[in-house]
């Protein structure tokens, strides 16, 4: 749970996601167990001891035949010092200091019934609890709503939607995601692929009845990630649907709308 | 650890502001947002703050009587462990010194516990809080703190790294002990200078 000490990992693999978003596998120099949701810091540092650095979440799901590695999703951000340094400078079999996994609250036990509600990059830290799912045949625990403006900006297109909507050609035979999962439903909020069955627009009450199983035994634990406005209005869905206050877990990131 | 990282040389660094403590970046004139639960719409007539625990006298204020008292301001800084520093702020509020003055701190009292409306705590050492170091605050750079930012009223303890200041502040609890709050318990250090860089537990 600790921060503990700073790790020299290794970068063993660089997969772009998006126009905006590259994947990072980073290999420790030992085991490095975590929990689906929790985070990593990476610190950059200039040879005159200068330093930078930024938290960014766990993609991966825990891997016991890689048990020193994970996955971190990087989204560039305009003027970021550091999402811009890993997109335009890294290479794979670069050194990055890392920190962690860390996060006690926002991580997903992996047995507990869970909603996950992600917008844009804030899908990240809930591919690490959708791939634990699916690695562990547990996916009848979690529904999942993501939220993008437009297929461009759909992170994991593969895995969340299948080959055929997200436009690509299959990896591999094995390559999970091949088939729609029917506990992923994908919000398009600007523009809608063709051959969807929803039409563009923000996430509404209807979204969340679509994958909320009508007799849940237990009121799952809803985990929210995106923007301040993201996470606002889909904290308010929630309390429109009568999902308890106590059962939200957020984790939200830039300005508010209010700054 | 030894070391640099290559191709990095990082940005505007030579014009540093002195006043960032090590590894925090300048928001500028944002102000991120970072929260764990649902965000609490709280009327002013549902707040009400307490002084409990090893005290002479547990005091509760409602949000009219706790506008009675000397208002104080801070102006200056505040720090996020996620990184982010935003300078030349203004904070307007009570000093704890003066609620904790009206309930008589018993001389056995080491730590505090903040709590809050919304169910979260976090651990202060006493000391952290007395000597004109923390504050009551209602508003920030001349307006009411939103909900976001904890309003109606969130604790204020600048010198901290900023999770210590807890919204929807509902109380402080005296304790003759260190217990940790809620961060803490989810791995985030118990004290949290940010000039010591004291982010996580173990750091």
């Amino acid at each position: 749970m600790s921060g503990g000490p700073w790790s020299m990992t290794t970068v063993t693999e660089i997969r772009d996601e998006t126009a905006r978003a590259k994947t990072y596998r980073l290999r420790f120099p030992a085991p490095v167990p975590f929990r689906p949701g929790q985070h990593v810091i990476i610190r950059l540092t200039a040879p005159d001891g200068y330093t930078a650095s930024r938290a960014y979440s766990i993609a991966s799901a825990p891997d016991p035949q890689r048990p020193d590695e994970l996955e971190v999703t990087v989204e560039l951000l305009e003027g970021g010092e550091v999402s811009g340094f890993l997109h335009e400078e890294v290479v794979v079999g670069d050194e990055l200091e890392v920190r962690g996994p860390i996060g006690g609250w926002f991580v997903w036990d992996g047995t507990s019934p869970a909603l996950l509600l992600g917008g844009g990059s804030g899908v990240v830290p809930l591919m690490s609890m959708l791939r634990t799912a699916r690695a562990t045949a547990s996916t009848d625990r979690l529904r999942m709503i993501v939220s993008v403006r437009s297929a461009d900006d759909l992170l994991y297109a593969t895995e969340l939607v299948g080959t055929e909507l997200a436009g690509t050609e299959p990896a591999g035979t094995e390559l999970a995601g091949t088939d729609p999962d029917p506990t992923v439903r994908v919000v398009y909020t600007r523009s809608a692929p063709e051959g969807s069955d929803r039409r563009a627009g923000r996430l509404t009450v209807e979204d969340l009845r679509a994958v909320l199983p009508p007799d849940a035994g237990v009121t799952p634990i809803a985990y929210v990630c995106g923007s301040a406005g993201f996470a606002d209005s889909a904290t308010r869905l929630l309390e429109e649907v009568g999902h308890p206050a106590d059962r939200i877990r957020i984790e939200r990131y830039g300005p508010s709308a209010t700054a | 650890m030894a070391g640099f990282t290559r191709g990095f040389q990082g940005r505007g660094h030579e014009e540093r502001d002195p006043r960032l403590p090590p590894g925090q970046y300048d928001a500028g004139t944002t102000w991120p947002v970072l929260t764990a639960e649902a965000t609490p719409r709280m009327s002013h007539d549902q707040w009400t703050f307490t002084i409990e625990g090893l005290v002479d006298r547990e005091v509760t204020w409602t949000w009219d009587e706790i506008h009675e008292l000397p208002q104080s301001t801070y102006d200056g800084a505040i720090h996020c462990v996620t990184t982010w520093s935003k300078f030349d702020m203004h904070w307007e509020g009570v000093s704890v010194d003066t609620l904790l003055e009206a309930a008589g701190p018993s001389p056995a009292a080491t730590h505090v516990m903040a709590f809050t409306h919304s169910g979260y705590t976090t651990n202060l050492p006493l000391e952290d809080v007395v000597g004109g170091k923390a504050w009551v605050a209602f508003a920030a750079d001349g307006e009411p703190l939103t909900p976001d930012h904890g309003g109606p009223a969130r604790l204020l303890v600048p010198h901290l790294y900023f999770w210590k200041s807890a919204k929807f502040v509902a109380g402080l609890r005296l304790l003759d002990h260190n217990a940790p709050g809620f961060w803490e318990r989810n791995g985030y250090h118990d004290h949290g200078d940010p000039w010591r860089e004291e982010r996580y537990q173990g750091d």
